[in-house]
């Protein structure tokens, strides 16, 4: 194991923050900074390999705020990019940052091929279901009838669940946080650098400016949190509440919120969370929660073993097909095949 | 079993055409190969539609080969043929219009039913006489008749047996044209023989077949054999635009000892040189088959970013889908080869036709003031070079350069005198590995031709912050000073034309007063080149100058374009490097010859728009 003591501080570049006061990106830059030095440590990662990409977009402007490699691109291309970066050179460590603008409308298409693909990327999606860049207007994840700039009679397009499609995309690696949980956030991005293949965590953020409190429902104060959200864990029961005295069963091939003690259920009851299990069904299931018929899912949702990592497997093919070939320089590919004197 | 009789002749012209499913590429590609092992120059043009089997017998679904078979060099693949092979009628009717005078036409006359004669859209059951082919050389074999009992006692069902029709014709013709067959009698055993010794054993029977039969009947009392002339001596290989152009990237990447990165999208007829590059693992080569033509660019970016040598490749319409990227590369500062193999546009266009028509995209097609190195390659061959070059300038001078090459030369193939690497330059980018113990590093500082230095991630100390916003001319973080985007944006502009010190002095053929300069740029050379020679030999005064490097110009330009009585610029769009050219030099004075017909050029047109202008 290496043994970098690096610290958050040798993260932070001397770029001036510039994202409104209030805005939840602040809380996911700090975790991201806290969770550096873990993964460096954990995975024997030095400061050098890092390199942070992002798309357009207020969470885009992200990897300025960075000590580290920095790209960033243009409207919803940051997943191509880091796709190039990682097969380049599949010894960084490549962490994406991009909006749900960015990522699920103009950037949709690269979004879902980079996690068919399972190339080793990590990728942070901020989801303030708005564009705040642009001013306020409605996004794929805005929620159905939303007012904004753009919709000023409501919305009349169905957003998307980031989680289903990453799901749908056989991903292999799916986590959601909140922005003021900053412990969380850093276990889910610590989560995320392991994972072998792109792994994606949503961090749910406020827009304070053009979409205050969407989130807030469910998030907005630790204890809404508690009783509103279900922190999953690997192993562990799937059980929320202030004392834990919810939980998750199947029943009639659907979840089902229960109280421990009620209508004849007990804890055995209940659920325990596999992250590792390969069948999407129950992943997608939790991963689609919406409160206030459930509660909304958070923590590592999907972490599934894939052999099949894109940028490795590129790598493995040139160098199989390398210690196979007769042709190893330019002048005897061209001297190859089919020739003749005169 | 020669010939002796055999006239002689400088040159032949060959056309082989059938159904998309006739497998006239393979035919063509066969017998012009066999004519350049014998030392003959050749050069080809296959002529598809876009359609992969468009409907059988129809003209629609006609695909065609044509090769230029000659002593010496051929520059290009002829326009008008002296020998017509049509596999049905409408095959025939398609290819009219290209007989030279008294050609000879060899169609199979089992093809000759009312059903395919309605179909190819004839009026009379008379497909020879409404053609008014009368006076030409015209044979009408059985050839699938034949075919079919050649290959009785094989045991083939006759699908595949008739599949070797094609053989048989072209058997006929090296014949004809007293060509050897063991060349083609090895492919097909290199190609079919382990898959299926009884196709293989099938395919070459047949080309015996239809040999015997030429030699054995009376029609083909005449037999040509192509003079022999000098050709520099060397080591040869047949070679088309698209694997010249991958091989000219991988020989870059070789010399620049960085991994070559291909991120791209199929598309006609750019298609095949992701397809080579994906080959070339051996050499190091990485592909990504994006999901479109912006991830295309876009990986490719994130690649040369990351450190490797990074290139993308299209058509027309996919460089309009990579124009706001390149702009990402240009602000960036990072290498790029961008690949146009140009077709007839707009929107889809011709996608399997030849066209010159993005040079004004290639030029200006970006927001913002976003100047990049626009390469031109003129024949097939040359791809290498013009593929080599513009590596060499996008890695040394850390900026974009788009590589036009076109349908034509693409698909086109001749005979090229391999090169050593040898003989090939280093190519040296600005790489910086580290900076100095407690300095900052700067990742926008320049060197003396502008380019800034290239700091891949993973380099210790190096760590820096760019992207598309406007850059501080040093630290490279976002500045919106208006003094500093006056200065990057004249900087970028100033980077790509100081490429122009390295450009090679263009020459002109013939004489610098001649009275008619002819100008041409990229894949038209072959053509204007034997145009202009032809007329010269008659005395003319008529010189050639033919570009590559489109922006920058050469240096000398100005001056070559001084005492001529005319200058005219040929071009196969509407007049884009004519305007260019009026654009760049006010004080002359440019008129143009134009064609989009999807076609190159013929030497016949060209030539009356010389005389008219003598």
């Amino acid at each position: 194991m290496a043994d970098y003591k690096y610290t958050p501080a040798d993260f932070k570049s001397d770029q001036m923050v510039k994202w409104c006061p209030g805005c939840g990106d602040h809380a996911i830059l700090n975790a991201v900074q806290r969770a550096m030095p873990e993964v460096a440590d954990a995975l024997d990662i030095p400061h050098n390999k890092f390199t942070f990409v992002s798309g357009i977009g207020c969470s885009s402007r992200f990897i300025y705020y960075m000590k580290t490699f920095g790209f960033h691109t243009i409207h919803g291309r940051a997943n191509a990019v880091a796709t190039g970066i990682k097969v380049a050179n599949p010894d960084l460590s490549v962490w994406v940052c991009s909006g749900d603008g960015d990522s699920l409308a103009i950037g949709g298409n690269h979004f879902i091929h980079a996690i068919r693909r399972n190339v080793d990327l990590n990728m942070i999606l901020f989801n303030n279901e708005i564009y705040g860049l642009t001013k306020g207007q409605y996004s794929p994840t805005t929620k159905l009838g939303k007012i904004t700039k753009t919709s000023p009679y409501g919305t009349i397009e169905k957003p998307f669940t980031p989680g289903e499609l990453v799901i749908g995309a056989k991903g292999t690696f799916f986590a959601r946080t909140i922005d003021a949980e900053v412990m969380l956030t850093k276990d889910c991005l610590v989560a995320a650098a392991k994972h072998k293949g792109m792994s994606v965590v949503e961090a749910l953020v406020n827009c304070v400016i053009f979409n205050d409190k969407t989130h807030a429902a469910f998030a907005g104060d630790k204890a809404t949190r508690a009783e509103n959200t279900i922190t999953l864990r690997h192993g562990e029961k799937m059980l929320f509440g202030k004392d834990n005295q919810k939980g998750l069963v199947f029943e009639d091939m659907r979840l089902k919120v229960v109280t421990i003690g009620e209508d004849g259920y007990t804890e055995e009851d209940v659920l325990t969370h596999d992250a590792h299990c390969q069948d999407t069904t129950l992943h997608s299931m939790l991963a689609a929660m919406k409160w206030p018929e459930y509660p909304v899912a958070v923590g590592v949702i999907r972490e599934v073993e894939d052999e099949n990592v894109y940028d490795q497997k590129v790598q493995e093919q040139v160098e199989a097909v390398k210690a196979s070939s007769k042709i190893s320089c330019m002048d005897e590919l061209l001297r190859s095949g089919e020739t003749w004197e005169i | 079993m020669e010939n002796l009789n055999a006239k002689e002749v400088k040159e032949i012209v060959i056309r082989f055409s059938g159904d998309s499913g006739d497998g006239m590429q393979l035919t063509g590609t066969l017998f012009s190969n066999t004519s350049a092992l014998e030392g003959n120059g050749i050069s080809t043009f296959p002529d598809y539609p876009a359609e992969i089997r468009a409907p059988q017998g129809t003209v629609a679904g006609v695909s065609g080969f044509q090769v230029h078979i000659g002593a010496g060099k051929i520059t290009n693949p002829g326009d008008f043929c002296d020998a017509l092979v049509a596999m049905n009628p409408a095959a025939l009717k398609a290819n009219r219009k290209w007989l030279k005078k008294d050609a000879t036409v060899i169609i199979d006359g089992d093809t000759i039913t009312e059903d395919n004669l309605k179909k190819a859209g004839f009026a009379t059951l008379d497909p020879i006489a409404e053609l008014g082919l009368e006076g030409y050389n015209v044979v009408i074999p059985d050839i699938t008749t034949m075919t079919k009992a050649a290959l009785a006692d094989m045991g083939l069902d006759n699908k595949s047996v008739v599949k070797c029709k094609n053989m048989f014709a072209l058997g006929i013709c090296f014949y004809i044209f007293n060509q050897p067959e063991d060349y083609a009698k090895r492919y097909i055993d290199s190609k079919f023989a382990k898959k299926n010794p009884t196709v293989a054993e099938a395919n070459k029977l047949a080309i015996d077949a239809g040999y015997n039969y030429a030699a054995n009947t009376h029609q083909f009392a005449n037999t040509y054999r192509i003079a022999s002339a000098p050709i520099e001596k060397g080591t040869y290989r047949s070679i088309n635009g698209n694997v010249a152009t991958a091989w000219g990237l991988i020989a870059a990447s070789e010399k620049a000892n960085l991994p070559l990165f291909c991120g791209s999208y199929p598309i006609t007829p750019a298609t095949v040189i992701l397809e080579e590059l994906a080959k070339h693992k051996n050499l190091g080569v990485k592909t990504v088959q994006a999901e479109d033509e912006i991830a295309g660019i876009c990986t490719s970016i994130g690649a040369a970013y990351a450190g490797n040598f990074a290139v993308t490749t299209t058509s027309g319409p996919g460089l309009s889908l990579k124009s706001e990227a390149m702009g990402l590369a240009v602000m960036a500062e990072l290498p790029l080869v961008i690949v146009d193999v140009q077709r007839g546009g707009p929107s889809t266009g011709l996608p399997t036709k030849t066209e010159q028509s993005d040079l004004m995209q290639a030029l200006y097609g970006r927001n913002g003031e976003c100047p990049v190195v626009v390469v031109a390659a003129s024949s097939p061959s040359d791809c290498f070079h013009y593929a080599f070059m513009a590596s060499k300038i996008a890695m040394e001078h850390m900026v974009p350069v788009i590589l036009l090459t076109d349908g034509f030369i693409a698909n086109g193939s001749e005979p090229w005198r391999i090169p050593s690497m040898a003989d090939y330059p280093t190519i040296c980018p600005p790489i910086v590995d580290s900076v100095a113990e407690g300095e900052e590093f700067k990742p926008y500082a320049r060197g003396e031709n502008l380019a800034r230095g290239w700091a891949f991630p993973g380099k210790a100390g190096l760590q820096h912050r760019i992207g598309g916003l406007e850059k501080d001319h040093l630290r490279g973080t976002i500045s919106y000073e208006p003094a500093n985007h006056q200065e990057m944006t004249r900087t970028r502009a100033a980077k790509v034309a100081r490429v122009a010190d390295e450009l090679p002095t263009p020459e002109i053929m013939g004489a610098l007063d001649a009275d008619l300069l002819v100008i041409g740029w990229g894949g038209t050379k072959g053509h204007l080149e034997a145009a202009v020679k032809d007329l010269q030999e008659e005395g003319k005064s008529i010189a050639h100058l033919h570009f590559n490097y489109l922006n920058p110009l050469p240096h000398n330009v100005e001056e070559l374009l001084k005492g001529h009585k005319h200058i005219l610029v040929c071009e196969l769009n509407e007049g884009q490097f004519a305007s260019y050219l009026r654009q760049t030099f006010q004080s002359f004075t440019f008129e143009q010859y134009n064609k989009t017909e999807g076609q190159p050029f013929t030497l016949v047109e060209l030539k009356e728009k010389f005389y008219s202008l003598l």
